[in-house]
């Protein structure tokens, strides 16, 4: 059944890329985005994309000369009910292409970034993405042994985010787990690239510390329960559950079965269940005042000066309450289009270049740059909970 | 906790999702005896019958736990409208999508199945939409939904005890069970049990002697039906989550429980269903949550090198 639908997938792939590519108009520039509609990240994907169109907006739809068009893609197929790969993969393709799209912002798993990563590179194509965070697609002696260069075949760096790597995310939340009188953490994550990377770097900041992390394991993140899993953690009498993990990889059921098991411990998880999907998922009742969440910035209406100012004018145009990573998208549209302002040509090579040499840019979060890897240098994280089915703000983290 | 106490709860914890398992996998290995058809849709049947179980709880306005530690009388109508609607589908779909291709080779109606499954898939991303107050309002259709305890989860065993028992349990227990039951005396006991042997033995046979196949093999899809449509309530009760794609996984466990039992014979489908729930609880606490699938299907093969027709499966002479 999967195999059969891996090929429909294939097929309607196929087809979008036989279709006919636009010729190159001089005077369009396109921006695309690869980010999941498909599954439960849709309304979260949503919110990006109006911070994205927000800002092009903002700038008049226009750089200098060019008249930037915008098109949002799906990365995610119904299949897998999150991003797919054989779908970011031809996004990918599809965007090398075609001769007018000089920016492709994505992706929100840092899983498919590693793998457009590499082919956008090789044709100079500039990609910012508002939310990934593993580590080692950007620095060296982080990640696995081969990376970052694995993904720059050209040398040179293409790729920029405009989030705070999970290195710093995993560290804030040992110490944060630390600061609330935490002994003992057992640390579980769902076998992607993002949860088990994030579960990684939690692990090792808790030990030198003296958070004693009692048990380190993967769990199937399709499960229809985790009692049994519960059963062996209670076992263990941790004081801190920490799941690397999103709400697409069951962190709601996983909450669930952890307060159903009387078991009172404190449930901590990172920045990809920071949306109301998780909330929804996981019952209010389930995560009241005993949850935390960590995240790689503010939330929207915490921000202050440009920030707060975004956030009125997002409220403003769509008439609803942006989620966690809406400002992120604003943002990433706002380094590319200061790119492309930089170089002043319809270049691919010059524009990457030039969102390297991003100097003091006044974002929602202060005066940032990027530094030679290609990541932000502002690193305002900050700790959150739930209290009466919201999230709320709890305070700012590794300042 | 003991040692003692851990292997008590992990018993309690498979038998129930074992328990569950095996009432979906009835509808697997029913299908199955009588058409040679593995019915690609019935986990995905087994989600419709959970979303509507969520949109009844919404009509009748109740999200929140029933008060008395008992199950409450106003649950009753899930357990009527939800088999009931999920066994009028699954007869629907026999009679559209299998029907018509009963004398295809055996191939078609296969992927018919899988057809089916998708469009179930998808009905129930749209169902998700819905502007209810138990789907959030549908702003997200694809986000897993939180589906409310229909019974108290308070311990049994007291506030005190490391072993945690439920009404839950109870439930799981009291519905499946009596269920395995009725179905195994229908088709001992009964004429239509009797016919459906028939067929499942020789369906040509069965027509010169006057049974009417098609009505039989639509009352098939009707009992089936009916025990997902249970299954659901109960799933959704015990693990209080929805969304649009569990019934593929819950099917492919439900599937491989049929198989492991033997396909085509009932008790084998329970027996299946039990040992897959057991043996996941035993591979979480001893090996590693994440080497339980590893574990479930290698039992599964070593099973089939030694029986290849499953544990309790007939075993089927050549016809020369």
């Amino acid at each position: 059944m999967r195999g059969t639908a891996l090929l429909i997938c294939l097929a309607a792939t196929a087809g979008l890329l036989a279709a006919p590519q636009a010729d190159a108009q001089p005077n369009v520039i396109k921006i695309v985005s690869s980010l999941p509609h498909t599954g439960s990240a849709n309304a979260q994907t949503t919110t990006i994309v109006n911070g994205i169109k927000l800002a092009i907006d903002e700038a008049g739809g226009k750089v200098g000369d060019f008249t930037i068009q915008y098109e949002p893609w799906d990365d995610a197929s119904p299949e897998r009910g999150q991003w797919d790969p054989a779908i970011e993969a031809a996004n990918a393709d599809k965007a090398i292409a075609d001769p007018n799209v000089m920016v492709y912002i994505g992706t929100y798993n840092s899983g498919a970034a590693k793998i457009a990563m590499p082919k956008l590179n090789a044709a100079h194509l500039l990609m910012v993405s508002p939310a990934n965070t593993w580590p080692g697609l950007t620095k060296p002696g982080v990640g696995e042994a081969n990376e970052p260069m694995i993904y720059r075949p050209s040398g040179k760096v293409t790729y920029f985010r405009v989030v705070p790597a999970d290195d710093i995310q995993g560290m804030v939340a040992a110490h944060w787990a630390k600061d609330m009188g935490c002994q003992k953490a057992f640390v579980l994550h769902d076998r992607e690239l993002y949860g088990k990377g994030i579960a990684m770097m939690f692990d090792k900041a808790s030990k030198p510390i003296g958070l004693e992390v009692v048990g380190f394991e993967g769990v199937d993140s399709k499960a229809s329960n985790y009692r049994s899993l519960v059963t062996k953690i209670r076992q263990k009498r941790p004081d801190l559950v920490y799941f690397g993990g999103t709400t697409q990889s069951n962190a709601g059921q996983l909450a669930k079965d952890i307060r159903a098991s009387g078991l009172n411990v404190k449930f901590m998880v990172p920045d990809g269940c920071f949306e109301n999907a998780f909330i929804q998922s996981a019952g209010a009742n389930n995560l009241e005042g005993n949850t935390f969440i960590t995240f790689g910035g503010l939330p929207a209406d915490k921000l202050t000066g440009k920030g707060a100012e975004f956030y009125a004018n997002y409220k403003k145009k769509y008439n609803s309450e942006p989620e966690a990573y809406a400002a992120y998208g604003y943002e990433s549209a706002r380094a590319a289009l200061e790119a492309i302002r930089i170089a002043g040509k319809k270049d691919r090579a010059a524009i990457s270049e030039a969102c390297g040499k991003i100097k003091d840019f006044d974002g929602l979060l202060g005066k940032w740059s990027f530094d030679e890897n290609g990541d932000i240098t502002s690193k305002t994280l900050s700790g959150n909970t739930v209290k009466n089915g919201k999230f709320e703000f709890v305070k700012i983290l590794g300042q | 906790m003991t040692n003692t106490e851990v292997i008590i709860q992990q018993l309690i914890i498979g038998l129930s999702n074992g328990m569950i398992i095996a009432l979906i996998a009835l509808g697997y290995t029913m299908v199955y005896g009588i058409i040679e058809l593995i019915n690609f849709a019935h986990g995905d049947l087994f989600m419709l019958g959970t979303f509507l179980a969520l949109t009844i709880l919404g009509v009748l306005g109740i999200d929140q736990l029933p008060e008395p530690a008992m199950i409450s009388w106003s649950v009753l109508p899930l357990f009527i409208a939800v088999p009931l609607f999920c066994a009028g589908l699954n007869w629907s779909v026999d009679r559209l999508a299998y029907r018509p291709l009963r004398s295809a080779p055996r191939l078609a109606p296969l992927v018919s199945a899988i057809g089916v499954s998708f469009v179930f898939v998808n009905i129930g991303l749209f169902w998700g939409g819905v502007p209810m107050d138990v789907f959030s309002g549908g702003v997200a259709a694809a986000a897993p939904k939180d589906f409310p305890a229909l019974v108290s989860t308070d311990n049994l065993l007291g506030e005190d005890s490391n072993i945690f028992v439920t009404w839950n349990e109870v439930l799981v227990f009291g519905m499946t069970l009596p269920m395995m039951i009725a179905l195994s005396l229908l088709v001992k006991f009964t004429r239509l049990g009797k016919a459906m042997r028939a067929v499942a033995q020789n369906q040509m046979a069965a027509r010169l002697m006057g049974v009417d196949v098609d009505r039989v093999i639509g009352a098939t899809f009707l009992i089936g039906g009916a025990l997902a449509g249970i299954a659901s309530v109960v799933y959704a009760s015990y693990n209080q989550t929805i969304y649009f794609q569990m019934g593929f996984r819950v099917g492919m466990d439900a599937f491989t429980a049929a198989v492991l039992g033997g396909i085509g014979s009932l008790p084998g489908a329970v027996l299946g269903g039990i040992l897959i729930g057991v043996v996941r609880a035993a591979s979480d606490q001893y090996i590693a949550t994440e080497w339980t699938n590893v574990v479930v299907f290698t039992i599964l093969i070593v099973v089939l090198t030694f029986r290849p027709s499953g544990l309790l499966g007939a075993h089927v002479r050549e016809k020369v």
